[in-house]
């Protein structure tokens, strides 16, 4: 059996690093999940209301936001900004920066989408119980859009966690550079090191978000 | 309504027993169909009525017994099921037109695709057809234009287009508004009236009464009555059918005193 | 706030348009491929065929739960290390179609779950076959169900082939990098990132929302 890698990764603390390198990508997008999540619902809730000027400045942030590639944004956020402002964001910060403003884009949509997929005879039949209209929303209508908003948002963090692997592209120091500075540096010894390495970044991945997904899928069944 | 001279059977069910897991829905149940015949069926919910007309369609497989339509078998594996199909004509409770389909095209579909038949031929019965139950004018739009009723009528159309030797019912009109379910119901009182071969559940007692040569009253999977609709109506044999049929009745609440909800 | 340089601009413009070219090659070749593996994803996940449902769930699971950067990553760097010789081109394309596969997947089997069974069974009741009532009465209805997370789903990995710059695929993404790396025309740079990234994605986006609507006005389904 030919050496894939996978011996390299049990040396020293090469498999301690990736995992440390794991953990910086997924830390971006914890801090950017737990930041996007409450605005997500503030946002949500303005664009599911009446003021049309609100309404119309968030249309075009989050189309903006969702139209683009999250490497574009992830640029603008980083290049970009370091340019047009002269400042120096560290690139781990601009990722959160980034991922944060387009989880926010998609949280708000979620729960928007949340907000008006409630019937609108849910609120007549409330009204007509005698419930005033904040006992409408906090007994009646929130509890509903809630378990539909929850199995998505599980969704939204598996989709952020994924879409930090794009950070190495900005000179993040994460799980993908880690692998190739570990191939890199065993490439005498173990020269076909790059498959067994990948295919371990490869599985850590889905180990991470697998059972997000799950939980994702089981509320939804639960709930339906 | 005169009595018909019974033909031949055209439909025979032997002891047929059809169960859901522990559910057994119907229980060793035979029944005989003959040519021209309108069998009206009635029951409590949930009593197999439905199950019944499902497994005379092959939707359903049987567990034990038979079901011969012109001496041949009916059940979902059999290679000519599609045939057999075409000889029974079947309307569901609801919503079972084509919806990306116009009426037209509903009616078209099995005719041509199926009976390879021409499709001016089909056409034009198609719009005699639609003439009869009143839709002419409505042949190009599409179900969702539609009233419940409209929309009951253009699927008998439908199941008359592939010439059925039979038609089943299950229900037309229990997701009608009140005053569709008349419009549906004089159609299938036509149908009668040529001597078609139907068998009919419904909720609807006074048309039961009206339409059926026999009523057939099914409880726990069983047929617990099979008689001449007056002698059913006003002379029930057995308790259950008593009961089930009280159910239709409302006494005045008036002169009652009042009471507590 | 750094104003355009619209020399820099002309100057770059074709190298971008050529880039922009490769982005939806690649990304055309990747989503019909993708296309193809969610259609018999589905219809076997729809027809609980034995043994290859369980192939197409394991599968489904993988895909939707790795990132596609380390899918190019592991396809272009691994691969060979185990002496299946792999090119960028094809990569990409198989990456796409390997993420893309599973999505679209999702999207067709919502679609044919979504048509309730009597419209199967008043088919079979006139006389058609399973094929015939699969053809003339299921997939029209559950094509027009899935269209909406159909057109997310194409616009989604239009997005993804932005990745295809890590394995060195001159795309635009590729081309904006090497260009702020050896002049540092940033600002320019980005604009025209934006830019053409625009002229792919708002195009199928505005279609996207367009059938959405057409859809919706014929409302199908009842």
């Amino acid at each position: 059996m030919p050496d894939l890698g996978l011996n390299v990764l049990l040396q020293g603390k090469n498999m301690a690093r990736l995992l440390g390198g794991l953990w910086v990508a997924l830390r971006i997008s914890l801090i950017a999940v737990v930041i996007s999540i409450p605005l997500g619902i503030l946002l949500g809730i303005l664009m599911a209301g009446k003021n049309p000027v609100i309404k119309a400045i968030l249309r075009v942030y989050l189309e903006f936001i969702r139209i683009m590639p999250q490497m574009v944004l992830l640029f603008l956020g980083f290049f970009g900004t370091t340019r047009a402002f002269g400042w120096d964001l560290s690139a781990e910060f601009a990722a959160i920066i980034v991922f944060t403003l387009w989880g926010t884009a998609e949280m708000s949509d979620l729960v928007r989408g949340a907000i008006i997929s409630i019937p609108k005879h849910q609120y007549e039949s409330s009204q007509a119980l005698g419930l005033s209209k904040r006992q409408t929303y906090l007994y009646v209508i929130l509890p509903q859009a809630t378990r539909r908003l929850i199995p998505l948002s599980i969704n939204l963090i598996t989709r952020m966690i994924k879409t930090t692997s794009l950070v190495l592209m900005i000179g993040v120091v994460e799980v993908l550079k880690v692998a190739q500075q570990i191939i890199e540096a065993n490439r005498m010894v173990s020269p076909n090191a790059a498959f067994g390495i990948y295919l371990t970044v490869f599985v850590l991945y889905f180990l991470a978000c697998w059972p997000i997904s799950l939980l994702a899928r089981h509320l939804e069944k639960k709930w339906r | 309504m005169a009595v018909k001279i019974l033909a031949e059977t055209l439909l025979s069910i032997e002891h047929i027993t059809k169960s859901f897991g522990d559910n057994t829905v119907l229980d060793d149940l035979s029944l005989a169909v003959h040519k021209g015949e309108v069998i009206v069926v009635v029951g409590p919910s949930g009593c197999g009525k439905s199950t019944l007309l499902r497994c005379i369609n092959a939707l359903e497989p049987i567990q034990a017994g038979e079901i011969r339509l012109d001496g041949e078998i009916i059940e979902p594996n059999s290679k000519n099921i599609t045939e057999l199909r075409q000889k029974v004509g079947m309307v569901f409770q609801s919503y079972d037109l084509f919806p990306h389909l116009s009426v037209l095209d509903n009616i078209l579909l099995a005719p041509c695709k199926v009976q390879k038949r021409a499709k001016a031929e089909v056409t034009a019965e198609a719009m005699t057809l639609l003439e009869r139950v009143g839709l002419k004018d409505k042949a190009k739009s599409f179900p969702r234009e539609l009233s419940g009723g409209q929309k009951q009528r253009v699927a008998i159309v439908r199941a008359l287009c592939m010439h059925p030797e039979m038609l089943l019912f299950d229900e037309v009109t229990a997701a009608l508004d009140p005053e569709m379910v008349r419009e549906v119901l004089d159609v299938i009182l036509q149908l009668a009236a040529q001597g078609r071969t139907m068998l009919i559940v419904t909720h609807e007692m006074q048309f039961a009464r009206a339409i059926a040569d026999r009523v057939i009253f099914l409880d726990g999977g069983k047929i617990l009555e099979d008689a001449p609709p007056e002698e059913f109506f006003t002379n029930p044999k057995t308790d259950r059918a008593r009961q089930f049929l009280h159910i239709f009745e409302f006494e005045a609440v008036k002169h009652h005193e009042p009471q507590e909800l | 706030m750094a104003v355009l340089n619209w020399e820099v601009i002309w100057q770059y413009l074709p190298l971008y348009q050529e880039a922009a070219i490769l982005t939806v090659r690649l990304g055309t070749a990747g989503i019909a491929l993708a296309i193809l593996i969610g259609l018999i994803c589905a219809i076997v996940q729809y027809f609980k065929v034995p043994v290859l449902r369980h192939v197409v769930a394991v599968y489904i699971e993988i895909s939707r739960n790795t990132p596609l950067l380390v899918q190019l990553f592991f396809l272009f760097y691994g691969l060979p290390k185990i002496g299946i010789p792999t090119n960028a081109t094809v990569c990409g394309i198989a990456g796409l179609a390997f993420l893309g596969g599973s999505y679209m997947a999702e999207a067709f089997r919502s679609g044919l779950e979504a048509i309730p069974a009597i419209q199967t069974e008043s088919a079979l009741s006139l006389g058609l076959s399973q094929a015939q009532t699969m053809r003339y009465v299921i997939l029209p209805q559950a094509a027009a169900v899935s269209m909406p997370a159909f057109m997310a789903n194409v616009i989604f990995l239009l997005k993804e082939t932005s990745v295809f710059s890590a394995i060195s695929l001159m795309d635009l993404m590729f081309t904006a990098k090497d260009l702020i790396g050896l002049y540092y025309k940033t600002t320019e740079c980005l604009f025209l990132l934006v830019v053409f990234y625009l002229l792919i994605l708002l195009p199928v986006s505005l279609l996207g929302s367009l059938l959405e609507r057409r859809l919706r006005h014929a409302g199908f389904g009842s």
